[in-house]
């Protein structure tokens, strides 16, 4: 009983100083004044501030539309090439893990400062300017090595004659593909994708050098305004993204805890 | 069907909150509609006034794509590597004079900038433009100590109170390279652009010193302000603007520029040497010169104008603050930062051996 009230509480700690911070962030975005020390009064001026300001809102559609995209391109080439690591000899395998590895250990702004180099280079030549398509570009790539790596442990634990089987049992290469092998690694495949999408929302130095003139990254927008101070604006922000996760995620829950319950009703 | 469904949802969510940001979205990112020209500024982040861009997008029926960076040294190798194309930018006063010296900067053609006649006499000549052919001031400030009133009992006129033993975790010191090595070396009362080993070597010294007698609370940066008006401690190294916005906070603080002298910095704008519309960005330069405009910068951003006509229209309380707009006599001794050139590894050593200590 005492161990079930320790247990309880220890845990109770952990996610008070999780999502502390958090909360006090989505209190100060109510603060009236500039301050983080001071309370001065509930306001809803930094959220009237934050739809008014196009720079912020411009940064925010950038930073959304490349998480999209590039999670979900990077999902599609890093499923490939799982697949095909997978099914690699050893030395072959050794080789091109070690490959995927170098995006994930080397620091954010090598690859930034060298994607740039790159860019500019082949720019030059071919008349490509840094922009959206160059940061799109960036972020795929930084992203591919983490779906892979989420991808790779699923296969692993399929049965491995799986494919072979659905094969004898008269499917086509195509069918096998669609209807086996993907439902076994979904999982894999949307903790990549979510992988994927946090970190490209969260990179900051990577995208600030692989940007161009007028496209900017809530990053990098935010970073900016490191030696003016951080407006409020910016938590009231932080506050409408976290509390659309928050309602995305209970949405989700609720459905498939009545999905658990109507399938358990019909056992009974 | 349950699968459906949550694909159908998911793609709702994903649709609707592009849709939704997209709407708040301005239209003015990179659009060449016919013959209108597209300016690219480049400047710190929130530092321009609330309406600038769009005032001077309608007067001159030019585009104004804007950028911002986080710090001198970052734009500078976003600029050198070639990849982007900015017009203006507006850096720092060193900044400039390596950028100067590598070529990034175009002169200007002061006929075309007619405001430049406002700006204040004392900024002009400065030693990283001397004679004042690349660069407008934009803002300027100057470093100094911020104190608690009721948490002190010295009098606080000189550096040497932030080595004072009595006031032990009192101090914060600020996370900048170049300011608190300069602020050391004006203590012990030498030049803050020397390249002298043995003067750096003393300031590294003294920093370490200040260190190990447990005197330094932490580095920090941008959270000073919250800090201070919080009462964490009873000093801190910051800039003139953020101590013009912390004393409104917390009546209890005060600022004051040592009297070895101290750091006098200037952000300017100056046009880049990529640039395709050399007239255009000096309309820009000119804008940010007119009166009002220069006023609601400067209203905005919290820190001091060059602007003689702008800084008229101050009220009393910030022309006699010290933070905002200091006397000659109190800004006597300070040097305004020059490019150290090679020097900068020395500096850069002796942080790192600061920063392990």
């Amino acid at each position: 009983m005492v161990k079930k009230i320790i247990m309880k509480s220890y845990l109770g700690l952990i996610l008070l100083f999780l999502y502390l911070p958090i909360v006090v962030l989505i209190v100060f975005s109510f603060n009236k004044s500039k301050s983080r020390g001071n309370w001065s009064g509930f306001t809803l001026k930094w959220y009237k501030e934050l739809f008014e300001n196009s720079q912020i809102m411009d940064s925010l559609y950038t930073t959304l539309l490349l998480a999209i995209l590039s999670s979900i391109i990077a999902v599609i080439i890093g499923t490939f090439a799982a697949i095909g690591i997978h099914n690699m000899k050893k030395f072959r395998k050794t080789m091109v893990m070690n490959l995927t590895y170098l995006p994930v250990l080397n620091p954010d702004i090598v690859t930034g400062v060298s994607l740039m180099i790159m860019f500019v280079f082949i720019g030059s030549i071919i008349g490509l300017k840094l922009g959206f398509i160059t940061m799109l570009l960036a972020h795929i790539t930084f992203n591919i090595p983490y779906v892979i790596l989420s991808v790779l442990p699923r296969l692993r634990q399929m049965n491995k004659h799986m494919y072979e089987a659905a094969l004898d049992l008269g499917a086509t290469s195509v069918y096998a593909f669609r209807k086996v092998i993907i439902p076994e690694i979904m999982p894999g495949i949307i903790s990549g994708f979510l992988m994927a999408f946090t970190l490209s929302i969260d990179d900051f130095v990577i995208s600030y050098f692989t940007s161009g003139s007028g496209v900017s990254n809530l990053s990098i927008t935010i970073y900016s305004m490191a030696r003016t101070g951080v407006k409020p604006t910016i938590n009231a922000l932080s506050t409408i993204m976290f509390v659309s996760v928050l309602l995305l995620l209970i949405l989700i829950n609720i459905r498939s805890a009545r999905e658990e319950k109507r399938r358990k009703q019909y056992d009974a | 069907m349950k699968k459906h469904f949550i694909k159908l949802l998911a793609s709702a969510v994903i649709l609707s909150t592009t849709i939704l940001a997209g709407c708040g979205a301005s239209d003015s990112a990179g659009g060449n509609s016919g013959e209108k020209v597209t300016l690219k500024v480049y400047n710190w982040g929130d530092y321009i006034g609330e309406d600038v861009i769009e005032k001077f997008q309608k007067k001159y029926n030019i585009d104004v794509v804007y950028d911002t960076f986080s710090d001198n040294e970052v734009m500078h190798t976003k600029l050198s590597a070639g990849g982007s194309d900015y017009d203006v930018a507006i850096p720092s006063d060193y900044m400039i004079k390596r950028m100067i010296d590598e070529g990034m900067v175009n002169k200007l053609d002061f006929n075309n900038i007619p405001n430049y006649k406002y700006i204040d006499e004392k900024f002009k000549n400065l030693a990283f433009d001397p004679n004042n052919e690349y660069s407008v001031p934009y803002m300027w400030g100057t470093v100094g100590i911020i104190y608690n009133k009721t948490m002190v009992s010295d009098p606080v006129d000189s550096w040497n109170i932030l080595w004072n033993e009595k006031y032990k975790k009192q101090v914060f010191m600020l996370d900048s390279q170049r300011d608190s090595i300069g602020i050391t070396l004006k203590k012990l009362g030498y030049s803050l652009n020397t390249k002298n080993q043995d003067e750096l070597e003393k300031a590294k010294q003294e920093l370490i010193r200040q260190k190990e007698l447990g005197i330094v609370q932490s580095y920090v940066g941008d959270e000073v302000k919250d800090k201070m008006i919080m009462g964490e401690a009873a000093f801190a190294v910051v800039w003139s603007g953020d101590a013009v916005f912390m004393k409104r906070e917390n009546p209890d603080l005060e600022y004051v520029i040592p009297k070895e002298g101290s750091n006098l910095w200037v952000d300017s704008m100056v046009v880049l040497s990529t640039t395709k519309h050399q007239k255009e960005a000096e309309m820009f330069i000119n804008f940010m010169c007119e009166t009002d405009i220069a006023f609601a910068n400067a209203d905005y951003i919290g820190y001091s104008t060059p602007h003689t006509e702008a800084k008229k229209m101050m009220s009393p309380d910030l022309l006699g603050d010290i933070a905002a707009y200091p006397s000659d006599e109190q800004i006597a001794n300070c040097e305004v930062f020059e490019d150290l050139a090679g020097s900068i590894k020395d500096y850069d050593r002796i942080w790192t051996e600061v920063s392990v200590n």
